[in-house]
């Protein structure tokens, strides 16, 4: 498994992808204020409006030195993280040859605090292929969600970090 | 690294920090994707802001606040302006005292909105100057611009967004601001505030001299900038474009515009001629390319085909590649649905059921067109589904006529449907009519805002409220009922007696948005608890 570029180096794409509810702008917001706390510059893109009724809703993070575009450009995102299995396919397309698929159901939804967070847990499973100080991440965490639940999504988050862990050794 | 000075901000949230940095007096607008976090930021962030029942209403207030020599902002979606066109293309002849920013979002690729008109037009049509950001850091301080260009000419300045703007994050720094005006304080001046024709022949004059000296200033402005070494490969671009455009060619010279009107046609001029081919990079209709063709400029556009939906990284190098072969599409996604608790999908499935013709309107129950309900037969713009509706009784046979239903939803209805159900009282179809209103208690479609039919403010604190069977009985509206759609008998049999009675009917089918339902209780208990 190949690890994100470190600073100094190309921009990094990653497509978040599920349904709406499911709190995909939520957990790309995380993702690109953690970039940023670690001193990248960043840029993320969505579309709102018809994405509350239950829609596939995607979102765009990149992070890196200089970011221009605000959009992943098409085929070439490095990252695609999927919380719903039904939109691996309409947002595959998005993802380079080589890039890397991530989909829910590698996380055990015994072993979440709550059903809600499991948008936090793809981010965990994410954040070990990338190059963003663990630190930036609960500050993310921190920043985005009411205060009672912070301890639920940092135990999803170590969840989803564990998840990858596991699917690293397995490989 | 240090980034405590530094936020990572939406194009709408920039945009409030730039007015609260600014200190507007008073932000206004109506909810619309992809403008309305601007006004909840602002008015979050600590500034003044208000929902207004419609874009005209809000232009009117904020061009009331820019006369009092205050500082004024108006947000609103691209239809939004056209229904505050009225206002905006006097407003221009008038001018201003204090400051006016219009921020105006366009939505090009429609992912939510019903259709896809470029905003653009309007700044040639109205005569209003417009800056459009390329980024987040570009919303704040071209609001500012604005701000400082609306004081020094004295004219209402169009900010333009675009989705890609008003819903990308990126890096923002805060800087110092001063205030471009004083406290506000009102001094007559007829002559330029009261738009009688003796004094709107001069008025129209001095419109055309200032977009002169505004163009003049634009020619010069450091506000445009020239990017990248020398190359023979020149772009002009001008908002999201500009950072398409610098990612697909990188080793191009670009222009990048801040005032894209009056378009700085010298400097367009001189760059082309600086490179061997030049290329406008623009989203939508051919606004650029045309102004620098009809100026005798030599410059390459984009093929039709990429006049509809968005621009990105690849379809620019398509662009610059001459490239017009098929793109690829890909594959539909989930589309979005009424919510499967909503209890109003109880009336498309009393509508269907029954073959009504109906009316539509927008907002989240225009999915009502949807299977399995496809109940729905037209949707126009804010409001039509009364005017829409009328006009369908008029013509149809009876048999036919009968069966025409106007759906609106409450936001929409105060928006822009009270002047339809003025004229449906005033040029009754002999069949009578049904207007039926779906009243969720909030513009749920937007995103939860308040609008006077709710009676809370912006941020939800209490004030007046427009009943709406109130209203249409003190209209003379016949036959005004309520009923709750999650007892469905009494709805269907009302809906059929209305329709059966061949009075003028308003019908509204009231029931909260479960959406909002938790804040509702909150905003419920904290008034019961003072």
């Amino acid at each position: 498994m190949k690890k994100a570029a470190k600073p100094g180096s190309r921009v990094i794409n990653i497509v978040i992808a599920g349904l709406g509810g499911q709190g995909v702008l939520k957990s790309s917001d995380m993702l690109a204020y953690a970039a940023f706390r670690s001193g990248r510059d960043v840029k993320k893109a969505e579309v709102h409006g018809m994405s509350q009724r239950g829609g596939s809703v995607t979102s765009d993070v990149r992070f890196g030195d200089r970011v221009l575009s605000p959009m992943v450009p098409p085929g070439e995102a490095d990252y695609l993280v999927v919380l719903e299995n039904t939109q691996v396919e309409p947002a595959r397309h998005r993802l380079r040859d080589d890039g890397t698929l991530l989909q829910a159901a590698a996380i055990d939804r015994e072993s979440l605090p709550t059903a809600k967070a499991l948008n936090v847990a793809m981010l965990g499973m994410l954040s070990v292929h990338l190059d963003i100080p663990e630190p930036n991440w609960y500050e993310a965490i921190e920043a985005h969600l009411p205060g009672n639940l912070h301890e639920a999504n940092r135990k999803a988050f170590e969840v989803g970090r564990a998840a990858a862990g596991k699917e690293k050794s397995d490989a | 690294m240090d980034n405590s000075n530094r936020l990572l901000l939406n194009g709408n949230e920039a945009v409030a920090h730039a007015a609260l940095d600014a200190q507007v007096h008073l932000g206004t607008g109506y909810p619309g994707t992809p403008s309305t976090e601007i006004l909840e930021t602002l008015s979050a962030i600590g500034g003044k802001a208000q929902w207004a029942p419609n874009e005209k209403v809000a232009i009117e207030v904020a061009i009331g606040v820019a006369f009092g020599n205050g500082r004024a902002l108006a947000t609103m979606k691209h239809v939004g302006l056209n229904v505050a066109a009225d206002p905006l293309f006097t407003a221009t002849h008038t001018g201003v005292t204090g400051a006016l920013v219009i921020v105006v979002a366009d939505d090009p690729g429609m992912a939510s909105s019903q259709n896809e008109q470029d905003s653009r037009r309007y700044a040639v049509a109205a005569g209003a100057p417009m800056l459009e950001p390329s980024d987040s850091q570009e919303a704040y301080d071209y609001f500012l611009s604005a701000l400082e260009i609306s004081h020094r000419w004295s004219t209402p300045v169009l900010l333009r967004l675009t989705t890609r703007i008003c819903h990308s994050k990126s890096i923002v720094e805060r800087h110092d601001v001063k205030p471009v005006t004083g406290d506000p304080y009102f001094e007559h001046d007829r002559p330029a505030r009261v738009m009688v024709p003796a004094h709107a022949r001069p008025a129209h004059r001095r419109l055309r001299k200032r977009l002169l000296e505004l163009q003049a200033w634009n020619e010069s402005s450091d506000l445009n900038t020239i990017l990248g070494a020398d190359s023979d490969l020149g772009i002009i671009a001008a908002g999201v474009s500009v950072a398409h455009a610098l990612e697909a060619a990188p080793g191009a010279r670009l222009f990048k515009l801040a005032m894209s009107y009056p378009f700085p046609i010298e400097r367009m001029r001189a760059f082309a001629a600086s490179v061997k081919r030049c290329v406008v990079i623009e989203e939508g209709d051919p606004v650029l390319v045309d102004a620098c063709r009809a100026a005798g400029i030599d410059v390459t556009g984009k093929a039709e085909m990429y006049r509809f939906g968005e621009l990105n990284v690849g379809r620019v190098k398509r662009i610059l590649a001459g490239d017009t072969s098929d793109e690829f599409v890909p594959p539909r996604g989930k589309p979005p649905q009424l919510c499967p608790g909503c209890p109003h999908r109880t009336a498309f499935d009393i509508l269907g059921r029954h073959d009504c013709i109906v009316a539509g309107d927008i907002g989240c129950y225009t999915l009502g067109v949807l299977p399995p309900f496809s109940a729905m037969d037209t949707c126009v713009c804010m409001g039509a589904a009364v005017g829409v509706g009328l006009g369908l009784r008029h013509v149809l046979p009876p048999v036919q006529a009968k069966k025409v239903v106007s759906v609106i939803g409450d936001s929409t209805f105060v928006h822009g449907g009270i002047t339809g159900l003025v004229e449906m009282v005033y040029n009754p179809p002999e069949t009578g009519h049904v207007l039926l209103i779906l009243d969720n208690s909030t513009t749920a479609m937007t995103g939860l805002q308040e609008h006077p039919g709710t009676g809370r403010t912006l941020d939800h604190r209490e004030t007046g409220r427009v009943v709406f069977e109130d209203l249409a009985r003190s209209l003379g509206v016949p036959r005004v009922s309520v009923v709750d759609p999650r007892k469905p008998e009494e709805f269907e049999k009302e809906l059929l007696d209305c329709l059966e009675s061949g009075e003028l009917c308003v019908l509204i089918a009231r029931s909260p948005c479960i959406l909002a339902a938790k804040l509702m209780r909150k905003l419920e208990k904290e008034k019961a608890g003072e």
